[in-house]
């Protein structure tokens, strides 16, 4: 029983915790990326559609990721070539993305999916309470996993990283020193892209292998909030992903076992929670400053 | 500046062009709105379905337009007028949600015929309401999970605490009760019409819980997929879902609006259309089962007769004795209930656990 509820909770957060993921490197580079929504339910698509076509759910995935970043780097053109304002290009990227995944997916609707198999590890899926959940998941569990640490670790300890963030905190100092600003922004963009396109082909072929329109419902907002949630750390998103995970499925459980609370209380309480902590976290406004990256937002455009 | 004034007044001619009524009228306009967006596959699709039967039935006679994902709210307002100004003659606004906006924009449009689907509210002449008598499905469900369940616990995964739903429920369960007085039944509230990975996880909820058979009043398919991984029977809803549980869906309610649509544009045509309050059920040909499937032939005879029941002889889910959930008598042995009272359904019946949010 535990062990079942612990794994409707990684499902839960993992398609949050893979966009967020993105996105968090998106904006450590200075890149703020509303369009997180659009690329997510474009990936989903995609991911279907190909998973069904084809037969097979691994193509689905590298359609999801590829269209992801593609998708992505529409916003980037816009924002970093043509200096467009990033938050207006960001919400018609997922108005353009909710848009186009319907007109896509009408030929998918009502179609049974393809899903992605659970791998599960031998001898340690056995290990009690917590095997299945830790050792015997679907792939894009795994790989969410090793995308934080990746992630993490490329941020603070690879001189990229370094070189990354320092783009994402002053741009012109940055240009200054030699580095290609806004290459390395593209490149960032079309990381979040990517992220945000396999968080979507997770919702279409393991969440729910189907396709429904705007089957995202949301998730890519919430994914925005998990970054500043997290102020931009790797682990805080994870840790943010679960906890947003566990009181929503929690709040299922209450339901069923006949806690006697409101539910439309119990339905609006993962957003509580994440507000609380939010203001929990930003108390502290000088531990919030060195973690926000400094230009975030802000078009750079180099002097002649 | 000159140049913009003049595109102004053009652009503001066109408009009183496009509102005119007079022009255009060799066609009949219908529209729709719907509160999710068609490709759901369950409530909404169906309503595009009968959108889709009015096209096929008139021809070119008949003009038509839908919006789909409309939020119930503001939005709403803003969507019916943009249709009532754009020449539609008949707006089906197909949520219950959509209740108050519909009254206020009818109120505007004295020439445009409104249809609101579910809701009780009719305000102006111009406001007809139509619903289904989708009970009368879930009855029949009931009596099968009584049936079909071992461990006597259904799970129900309802979307907002309206009449519409909890009528559902106490149908559901009063069908139970019919095969087995102890059923239970345990419910979640989603507290949305649709969001797939929402609904698998209140099913899972459920499941994990040792609920051997679910049940759904919100609009996706995923409830039914995810018991279907687990081997656990279900219901679809408002669409057949068979294609995603060929082996665990035990029937479905098939709404089916084409009938109603086209009798209403029909009388828009002829201009014999009045206001009225129509509630079919499956007698009318608005609800219909789904083929019954995974189970054994006892409980296929049992629900066919339950199903002919309703159809021929004209009987009523709610008809007494009926008690509420805190044991007081609702409706006397033999009585059955009136429209109205079922219509504003707002208490649980006998054998509900929990309580109903308000």
């Amino acid at each position: 029983m535990l062990e079942s509820v612990l794994i409707t909770i990684a499902t839960a957060a993992t398609p949050l915790l893979i966009a967020a993921i993105g996105e968090l490197v998106v904006e450590r580079s200075g890149v703020l990326n509303l369009g997180v929504e659009g690329m997510m339910v474009m990936g989903a698509v995609t991911g279907f559609g190909v998973a069904v076509t084809t037969g097979s759910p691994w193509l689905g995935v590298l359609a999801a990721i590829l269209v992801g970043a593609a998708f992505s780097l529409l916003f980037g053109f816009l924002t970093l070539s043509l200096v467009t304002n990033q938050v207006a290009t960001g919400l018609a990227l997922t108005l353009l993305g909710l848009g186009v995944s319907g007109m896509i997916g009408e030929a998918f609707i009502g179609m049974p999916g393809v899903k992605l198999g659970t791998i599960s590890i031998p001898v340690l899926s056995e290990i009690p309470y917590v095997g299945r959940f830790l050792f015997a998941q679907d792939p894009l569990f795994y790989i969410s996993i090793v995308l934080v640490a990746g992630v993490s670790y490329f941020l603070f300890f690879t001189r990229a990283g370094l070189t990354l963030r320092s783009v994402g905190d002053n741009h012109d100092s940055a240009h200054a020193l030699g580095i290609r600003v806004i290459a390395i922004r593209y490149a960032a963009v079309a990381f979040g892209g990517a992220c945000a396109g396999l968080a979507g082909a997770y919702l279409s072929l393991v969440y729910t292998p189907q396709w429904i329109e705007n089957m995202t419902a949301g998730r890519g907002w919430i994914a925005l909030a998990l970054v500043v949630f997290a102020s931009w750390r790797p682990w805080r998103v994870l840790a943010g992903a679960y906890l947003f995970g566990a009181v929503s499925i929690g709040q299922l459980h209450a339901q069923v076992i006949g806690v006697s609370i409101p539910s439309q209380f119990l339905t609006a309480l993962p957003y509580l929670a994440t507000v609380v902590v939010l203001v929990l976290i930003s108390r502290n406004r000088r531990l919030t400053m060195v973690n926000t990256p400094a230009c975030l937002g802000r078009p750079f455009v180099p002097a002649r | 500046m000159r140049k913009l004034l003049l595109a102004l007044a053009a652009s503001t001619a066109a408009l009183a062009f496009a509102a005119s009524p007079s022009l255009a009228q060799d066609k009949t306009k219908a529209c729709w709105i719907y509160v999710g967006p068609i490709g759901d596959f369950g409530y909404s699709y169906q309503h595009h379905q009968g959108l889709l039967d009015v096209e096929k039935h008139f021809g070119d006679k008949v003009e038509t337009a839908y919006l789909e994902s409309v939020p119930e709210g503001a939005d709403t307002e803003r969507a019916l007028e943009r249709f009532a100004r754009s020449g539609c003659d008949i707006i089906f606004a197909t949520s219950f949600g959509f209740m108050d906006p519909v009254q206020k924009v009818a109120a505007k449009f004295p020439d445009i015929k409104f249809e609101h689907a579910t809701g009780f509210k009719r305000d102006h002449p111009n406001v007809s309401t139509y619903n289904s008598r989708f009970h009368e499905g879930r009855y029949v469900q009931g009596v099968i999970a009584a049936k079909m369940s071992k461990t006597g616990v259904a799970g129900y995964i309802a979307s907002f605490p309206i009449p519409e739903v909890v009528m559902g429920i106490n149908a559901f369960m009063l069908g139970a009760q019919s095969v087995n007085p102890d059923f239970k039944v345990k419910i979640v509230w989603a507290n949305t019409w649709f969001d797939a990975g929402k609904e698998a996880d209140a099913a899972k909820a459920l499941l994990d819980q040792g609920v051997d058979i679910i049940t759904q009043h919100t609009d996706s398919t995923a409830p039914l997929q995810v018991a279907a991984e687990r081997g656990i029977k279900g219901f679809g809803q408002a669409s057949d879902m068979i294609k995603f549980a060929p082996e665990t869906q035990l029937t479905s309610i098939v709404d089916d609006w084409g009938p109603y649509y086209i009798e209403r544009v029909q009388e828009v045509m002829d201009g014999t259309w009045k206001q009225s309050d129509v509630w079919g059920g499956m007698k009318a040909g608005h609800v219909k089962m789904a083929p019954y499937m995974n189970m054994p032939d006892d409980v296929k005879a049992l629900a066919e007769a339950t199903e002919k029941k309703i159809k021929d002889e004209g009987f009523n889910p709610f008809t007494g004795p009926v008690y509420k959930q805190d044991g007081t008598l609702w409706l006397e042995e033999g009585k059955v209930a009136p429209d109205g009272e079922v219509l504003g359904m707002n208490f649980y019946v006998k054998g509900v656990d929990g309580e109903l949010p308000k």
